[in-house]
């Protein structure tokens, strides 16, 4: 199974596996990413040639290329992406899963909590993320933690709720079999419903990631002196275009990048592909 | 031959699913000497199934006791393992994964493990699928992995329910064949519940008949003294059949109260221990000669 991992990544890592399934995921993946930034030219043009947005010219992708090596000699993208990546991101991610993988677990287990828990839970899930702000911005030290709340109450719904929908796939008969041969309890989180559910987890966290992702650059645009999302409205504010458009395209790549690591994780733990049969 | 087997003493065992739900068996006695293979032969739904749960310790009785030599049946433990009807394997391990399953959670070292695996899935013929993903097999094939891991902790008590009724006949001989003779070999204590009369004369020592609701142990019961291995088309084996199949229909056509125990809500009242003098009929064994 690990091994299908290279051929079903979206960049298609064709050089891991000299596969022609291989090869044609990079082909088309290259393909489509040519496609892309021949349309981005065409725009580019197009804005060139109309008298009243001349000026955006450097939207392009060629000025854009041109900016990254001067962005990344004045530290700005390394230091943007640590404080949106490390600092905010990831601390988020993390205590939503923290949160909702356990939250997860009594929602799918417990019928009582189940019930109780879904209006509130559903009220929550509907206020988005950045209503949150002013809020969290009064509540929490400082606009870092502020962020990272936004991130985390964005991220725990996708997270809990997957899992719940994983625990409700696993068989009761394996719990049987489990304390049958003599597990306690911990094994049997350990060794049968862990496992067993890592594929929603981690589907989860995938469309944790997601929102969160998108909820992080918004959220940089006020307060905050680092990160991506203040990296974009620095440039704005120094007219430099070229810049803007390197640090959008920073943000897609390296989301792009998570998501491909979610990916590879979702396949490495799927199983439930192969039980047609049985 | 060997010695891991047990003594099976069940007194006055009764069960209900819940408090308003109706007997499932009732005030159920049975011995079984050490290493002796049971058959239970009885319609759907008489109770079986729930009957070796509680034996397994899944399931607490309502009242009455099981004892395996002098221990009292309270928990589930590796020394007594079901094998339920279907194979329920873990899809996400390996064949070796799932035999070692059992001796993971009692914490063996790995090298270990790999080395005991290894001699049970030669035990059932399965060395060649060791590495396979568990979901390629075929459900003779998945059947036979759920064995060895039952077979692989090495149990004084293995309860079989149905474990071959969702096979093909072929299969199913190979598999009634061989789990005896390993058994056997191993010397370990065997209950197996089964519809597959057939099943019940080539595979235990000693059948007995489920009826009624709640079910009750009929007064009849057969030995099977036949040498081994055993043919389905064996002369000895078809007229053991017959016989079973007398005593079994004669069974459904004595209604529980008619062998003479309580059979409704009331008999819930019976203390655990049940008066010998006052409900018990006297039992009779077919012993044919073989
Ligand atoms: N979980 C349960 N809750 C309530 N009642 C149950 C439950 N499981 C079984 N029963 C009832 O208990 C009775 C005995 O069931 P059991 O499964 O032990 O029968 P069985 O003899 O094994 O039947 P079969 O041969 O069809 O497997 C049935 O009437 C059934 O409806
Ligand atoms: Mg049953």
């Amino acid at each position: 199974m690990r091994t299908d991992v290279a051929a079903r990544g979206p960049e298609g890592s064709a050089f891991a596996r000299a596969s022609s399934r291989g090869a044609r995921h990079f082909v088309l993946g290259v393909l489509g990413v040519l496609v892309l930034g021949i349309v981005w030219q065409i725009g580019t043009w197009y804005l060139v040639s109309q008298p009243e947005t001349r000026a955006f010219g450097n939207f392009g992708p060629i000025p854009t290329f041109q900016a990254f090596p001067r962005l990344w000699e004045q530290g700005r993208i390394q230091s943007a992406i640590n404080a949106s990546l490390v600092d905010r991101l990831a601390t988020g991610l993390f205590i939503a899963a923290l949160i909702g993988i356990p939250l997860g677990i009594l929602v799918g287990r417990s019928k009582w909590f189940r019930e109780i828990s879904h209006s509130p839970f559903q009220f929550i899930r509907m206020i988005s993320p950045l209503a949150w702000m002013p809020l969290a911005v009064l509540v929490f030290p400082g606009w870092n933690w502020a962020i990272v709340y936004l991130i985390v109450i964005a991220a725990v719904w996708p997270v809990t709720y997957a899992t719940a929908a994983g625990l409700a796939k696993l068989e009761p008969a394996w719990y049987k079999v489990a304390r049958n041969l003599g597990a306690s309890r911990i094994q049997i989180l350990k060794e049968i419903v862990l496992p067993a559910i890592a594929f929603d987890m981690f589907s989860g966290l995938r469309l944790a990631l997601g929102v969160a992702w998108i909820v992080l650059v918004p959220a940089e645009l006020l307060g905050v002196t680092s990160g991506l999302g203040y990296a974009i409205k620095d440039a704005r504010e120094t007219v430099d275009y070229s810049y803007l458009t390197a640090m959008v395209l920073t943000i897609g790549v390296i989301g792009f990048l998570l998501d491909s690591i979610f990916v590879a994780l979702i396949n490495r733990y799927s199983w439930y592909h192969r039980r047609t049969a049985s | 031959m060997g010695v891991r087997g047990v003594r099976m003493k069940i007194q006055g065992l009764t069960h209900r699913y819940g408090a308003r739900s109706p007997l499932t068996f009732d005030q159920i006695d049975l011995e079984a000497q050490r290493g002796e293979f049971l058959a239970i032969i009885g319609r759907s739904g008489c109770g079986k199934s729930t009957l070796l749960h509680v034996i397994a310790g899944l399931l607490r009785p309502t009242s009455g006791t099981v004892h395996l030599d002098s221990e009292l049946v309270e928990k589930p433990s590796p020394r007594w393992v079901m094998m339920f009807q279907a194979p329920h394997l873990f899809p996400w391990m390996r064949v070796t994964q799932n035999v070692g399953v059992g001796l993971r959670f009692a914490g063996w070292p790995q090298k270990r493990i790999d080395e005991r695996v290894n001699e049970v899935l030669e035990l059932v013929d399965l060395r060649d699928f060791a590495n396979s993903n568990v979901q390629d097999l075929s459900g003779g094939q998945q059947q036979r992995v759920a064995l060895a891991r039952s077979l692989v902790m090495e149990p004084e008590l293995l309860l079989l329910d149905e474990p071959f009724s969702a096979l093909d006949a072929f299969t199913r001989a190979d598999l009634q064949r061989d789990v005896r003779s390993i058994a056997k070999r191993l010397g370990i204590s065997l209950i197996i519940v089964t519809h597959d009369i057939d099943e019940a004369v080539i595979m235990a020592d000693r059948a007995l008949i489920m009826v009624g609701a709640p079910g009750t142990i009929y007064k009849e019961e057969l030995v099977i003294n036949l040498p081994d291995p055993r043919q389905r088309e064996d002369a000895a084996v078809q007229y053991m059949r017959k016989q079973l199949m007398t005593a079994f229909y004669d069974a459904a056509g004595s209604a529980p109260s008619a062998v003479g125990r309580g059979n409704g809500p009331e008999a819930e009242e019976a203390a655990p221990v049940r008066d010998k003098a006052g409900a018990a009929p006297t039992k009779r064994r077919i012993v044919p000669a073989a």
